[in-house]
């Protein structure tokens, strides 16, 4: 299959982004905040809409609006959860709403629509793919930088903020790192299935891993095979790509779960 | 040199007063309790220590300098809100976060750095423990790791924002004199927040007790006494004393087990006994 070259592409794109998901969605998963996640890639529909009915490319569209809400949403703060999710929930209806106003002035855009939701790896091509190579790179890049202070904020943000870490700036900074992942999963399975990569992995990897650096690693291959497996498994059997690597992703989560459970001490004994 | 310095300080929170002409100077190296009802203000004052929250009025001097954030001489605990959040996460790896965790780059520690966290792990005698997730420790086990993290960086001043609670005895006396041992060997001054003035007997040098937005600093003699608690308490507090445990009581009854009552039906419940 690999003969093909928009075969080749479809595994690199979704490559480059299932590694930077699992890396940043480790992040997510640990400070709670899939919500927000989950939101900034329907945020991101309304931006790519948008630009599309100005001429602009799909994607620039999803990347402008998803960093803008995340910028937005990690200014909101941390404190107050409950809060906090009212306040992305409403910021997340409206942009839906604006989203499918867009779609009502370009009426030609059905299809358009589908693969914006559902994702379609096949027809990325040579240019998206080193779009998205350079966009990793640079989520990667500050998520490395940051990573010390935002975990040390993440478990502990008390203490965190008495050693001098700004609480907000790296609210701010991760949710601006999230969305740019998110505008890349967009462009592979889609808006609504943002969680298959960026939430699945990490929260599998997380139920197996004690040590952060394992986890994350975990992470980043447990994704990167799922979506490779995901693209075989399409081409082999003509269902769309984004089924199959929600499928693996679920299966890879659930067989955590299990795993997890059976390692219990007290159930095999003491370990 | 005064290890904490509190002149004429006012402090307030979401415009609401908390505490008012605060006047007090704490040694170097001396083991300090806070005392105080429910609100009094115990980990206002902590965070206030921390620059955390600026005073409205007056200055608080921290080791001869003035208050502000992220003084890596200062250690903290924070007082236990929700828990930790349930992950399977390592205790280790839970407490090593806070190994240089305002440093910029990976959360990748060096050889000094994994030799500090074994040191803080083995002063409190928890490093079998920090092997397990977090997920699973009990609630005073999670407390122990959170006092070993707030060792991390050989602080001159701890601050431990209630550390007893949710300890058993043995556990509470075990930390107790721990603390005891971090100061004579180290040097370090301590303030300890508790409910209960009894555990601490015998071990802290002074207390500070807040009430009615006011503080009063001094030995046990000196504070837990009935006119210094009436004035911080508003109302007729009698001291009384029983085979070495002293007993702070408002119309025959103990305040400071009243302190533990955050839910009524709880107290009811407590009240029948
Ligand atoms: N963000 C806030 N805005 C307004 N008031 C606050 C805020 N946080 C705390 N307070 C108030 O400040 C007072 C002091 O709170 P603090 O937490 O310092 O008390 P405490 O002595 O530590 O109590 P506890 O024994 O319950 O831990 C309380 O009356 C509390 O209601
Ligand atoms: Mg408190």
């Amino acid at each position: 299959m690999l003969q093909y070259d928009f075969m080749r592409n479809a595994f690199a794109a979704a490559g480059i982004v299932a590694v930077v998901a699992g890396v940043v969605g480790y992040f997510l998963v640990l400070r709670g905040q899939t919500f927000a996640g989950h939101a900034l890639a329907h945020v991101g529909f309304t931006g790519a809409t948008g630009a599309a009915l100005v001429g602009i490319a799909p994607l620039w569209g999803l990347v402008a609006m998803t960093v803008a809400a995340g910028i937005g949403m990690g200014a909101i703060g941390e404190r107050g959860l409950a809060q906090r999710d009212v306040a992305i929930g409403i910021v997340l209806a409206l942009s839906l709403g604006f989203g499918l106003l867009f779609l009502h002035f370009y009426t030609a855009y059905a299809t358009q629509a589908t693969t914006l939701l559902f994702g379609n790896v096949l027809a990325v091509d040579r240019r998206t793919v080193w779009v998205l190579a350079g966009l990793g790179a640079a989520s990667l890049a500050l998520l490395g930088i940051i990573s010390r202070p935002l975990l040390f904020a993440s478990l502990q943000p008390e203490l965190a903020e008495a050693k001098g870490v700004s609480l907000p700036l790296y609210s701010v900074l991760f949710l601006a790192i999230v969305a740019l992942a998110t505008a890349e999963c967009a462009q592979i399975v889609g808006v609504l299935l943002v969680f298959a990569l960026m939430v699945g992995p990490a929260a599998a990897a997380q139920r197996l891993c004690g040590a952060v650096a394992a986890g994350v690693v975990l992470a980043a291959a447990l994704g990167l095979a799922e979506a490779w497996a995901g693209i075989a498994a399409a081409y082999y059997s003509d269902w769309p790509t984004s089924f199959w690597i929600t499928a693996l992703s679920a299966a890879a989560y659930l067989a955590a779960v299990v795993t997890e459970r059976l390692r219990r001490p007290g159930m095999l004994g003491p370990l | 040199m005064s290890a904490i310095e509190f002149r004429d300080v006012r402090l307030a929170l979401g415009g609401r007063l908390v505490l008012a002409d605060i006047d007090f100077a704490i040694p170097s190296g001396d083991f300090v309790g806070v005392l105080g009802p429910n609100g009094a203000g115990k980990s206002t004052l902590m965070r206030a220590v921390l620059g955390l929250v600026p005073p409205a009025r007056g200055t608080i001097r921290v080791l001869g300098r003035a208050a502000t954030r992220g003084n890596p001489a200062i250690g903290y605990m924070p007082q236990v809100r929700g828990g930790l959040p349930p992950l399977r996460l390592s205790g280790r790896d839970f407490v090593a976060s806070a190994v240089d965790g305002h440093r910029l780059g990976l959360p990748l520690y060096s050889r000094a750095g994994r030799a500090e966290i074994d040191r803080v792990l083995d002063l409190i005698a928890v490093r079998d423990l920090a092997r397990r997730p977090i997920a699973e420790l009990s609630g005073g086990e999670r407390q122990r790791l959170l006092l070993a993290q707030a060792l991390i960086g050989r602080p001159q001043l701890l601050l431990l924002d209630e550390p007893l609670i949710s300890l058993d005895p043995h556990h509470e006396t075990e930390v107790i004199d721990l603390v005891k041992d971090l100061r004579r060997e180290l040097g370090v001054t301590v303030l300890l927040s508790a409910h209960e003035l009894n555990p601490l007997l015998g071990a802290i040098d002074r207390v500070i007790y807040l009430g009615n937005r006011q503080a009063a600093l001094g030995t046990v003699d000196e504070v837990i006494t009935g006119p210094v608690l009436s004035r911080l308490y508003g109302s007729d507090i009698d001291v009384v004393h029983v085979g070495g445990r002293i007993f702070v009581m408002s119309g025959g009854r103990s305040v400071e087990r009243d302190a533990h009552r955050h839910d009524p039906a709880m107290a009811e419940h407590r009240e029948m006994r």
